[in-house]
């Protein structure tokens, strides 16, 4: 009996489906991962919208206000870096078991995918909706409120970084995890 | 059986298995030649550390030996691409596993009917096929549980029904009753028989499980990543005088 290979892969909704399983039955452990990229939105964001008010009363020059944000960017990608990578080891072994189902590596990736997007939209967005709604609430009460349009235009920059640095930080760790051999993913234990 | 009429449905040649470099290096497989006859219930058995588990990742396609071929359906799976090789595992081999390895996120009946979205079934079809699996190894009654909610033995059987899911010719089982009490385990087996002799599928189990001798129609013994001895059934009935099962 010789094996007819097809080049089949499971149509998007098996992957979406997959991943919105893994994050309704881990509802509470996704919650602390996406608080932890929210807190570095967060702080990202209300960074940015300090700068929104009026550099006299803000009091930092534009060379500090630029070192603030830049810190506030590395220590959100770590936090955020470190929450996914963490979430994605500690499932090395449900990639090897459904590679061994016949899963394609892409379909594995395509599930991390999903969830980041997910996990980083929520995150991001409340995390941004955060930083940015408390600091402009506390530039109003010292007098020097930030523009609406500003504060819209900062919260949907930290929406779309927290996006896109939790899908890099999910996704590197699983293209690894998927490529390697189902048996050297099988016998990891986290 | 008469060896003439007996089809190979995998082969390994001179299958070299290195784990480490240098120094450090081990050899768990060390130049393994056998032949798997399609239908037959086959155990590998051998001690810890013999390379048994190693030669059944070889076999399931889960690794790639360093050196020899393993051929499967007579395609050598060292030539496959990824893709193929999901293909393989997805059409011709069914695994089952000491720890169960069930997709603790899905139910019962959605963990048998992953392999089936993975092999292009549409879910209604899946979920039918996968009704009728459960009810086949006696869970049918089960199908909303997750695993965390079915007991060790239930969830051995849910394996089973996944490893079913795309009617594969080669079923292989990973010391299957390993984490299951005695009673437990002899029904995991006498399962596992029983679909071996009614659906003429293939099965390899790496064991300890001497329970496993009395069902099995061939043995490997591996020892120190070779193959030390095989033994066929009507061997073993002439050793032990039990009648043939």
């Amino acid at each position: 009996m010789q094996t007819q290979f097809k080049n089949l892969d499971p149509p998007l909704r098996v992957a979406w489906g997959q991943a919105l399983a893994s994050i309704r039955v881990r509802f509470l452990r996704m919650l602390i991962t996406s608080l932890g990229v929210a807190l570095g939105i967060a702080f990202f964001c209300s960074m940015q919208t300090l700068r929104l008010g009026s550099p006299k009363a803000v009091g930092q020059s534009p060379e500090q206000m630029q070192w603030l944000i830049g810190t506030s960017l590395i220590m959100c990608l770590v936090g955020v870096t470190n929450s996914m990578l963490m979430s994605v080891t500690e499932r090395y072994r449900e990639i090897g078991t459904i590679k061994c189902l016949g899963a394609s590596d892409s379909f594995i990736v395509k599930v991390f995918f999903f969830e980041a997007l997910l996990l980083g939209l929520i995150g991001s967005l409340s995390g941004a909706l955060a930083g940015t709604g408390l600091m402009a609430g506390m530039m109003v009460a010292t007098g020097n409120s930030p523009s609406f349009g500003g504060s819209m235009q900062v919260v949907a920059i930290g929406t779309v970084v927290g996006m896109v640095m939790t899908v890099i930080a999910a996704i590197a760790p699983a293209i690894q995890a998927a490529k390697m051999p189902a048996a050297a993913a099988l016998r990891v234990d986290v | 059986m008469d060896s003439v009429q007996k089809e190979v449905v995998v082969r390994t040649v001179d299958v070299v298995k290195q784990y480490g470099e240098g120094e450090a290096a081990v050899r768990a497989l060390n130049g393994v030649t056998c032949e798997i006859y399609t239908g037959e219930y086959l155990s590998i058995m051998g001690p810890s550390g013999s390379g048994k588990s190693t030669l059944f990742n070889m076999i399931g396609g889960l690794d790639k030996p360093n050196e020899g071929s393993v051929f499967v359906n007579s395609v050598d799976i060292a030539q496959l691409t990824p893709k193929e090789l999901a293909f393989l595992r997805c059409h011709t081999i069914g695994y089952i596993f000491q720890t169960f390895n069930l997709i603790t996120v899905r139910t019962a009946l959605e963990n048998v009917t992953l392999p089936m979205l993975f092999a292009g079934l549409t879910p209604d079809e899946a979920e039918e096929r996968g009704m009728k699996l459960l009810d086949l190894v006696g869970l049918g009654h089960r199908y909303h549980h997750r695993p965390s909610e079915l007991s060790g033995g239930q969830q051995q059987r849910v394996a089973i029904a996944r490893s079913l899911a795309n009617n594969p010719s080669i079923i292989l089982a990973d010391e299957p009753t390993g984490n299951l009490d005695l009673k437990t385990g002899q029904e995991i087996i006498d399962l596992l028989r029983s679909l071996n002799q009614e659906r003429n599928v293939t099965i390899i189990s790496a064991t300890h499980d001497h329970k496993m001798l009395d069902v099995s129609d061939r043995i490997f013994h591996i020892r120190d990543g070779v193959l030390a001895l095989v033994e066929t059934r009507e061997e073993l009935d002439r050793q032990r005088s039990v009648p043939h099962i």
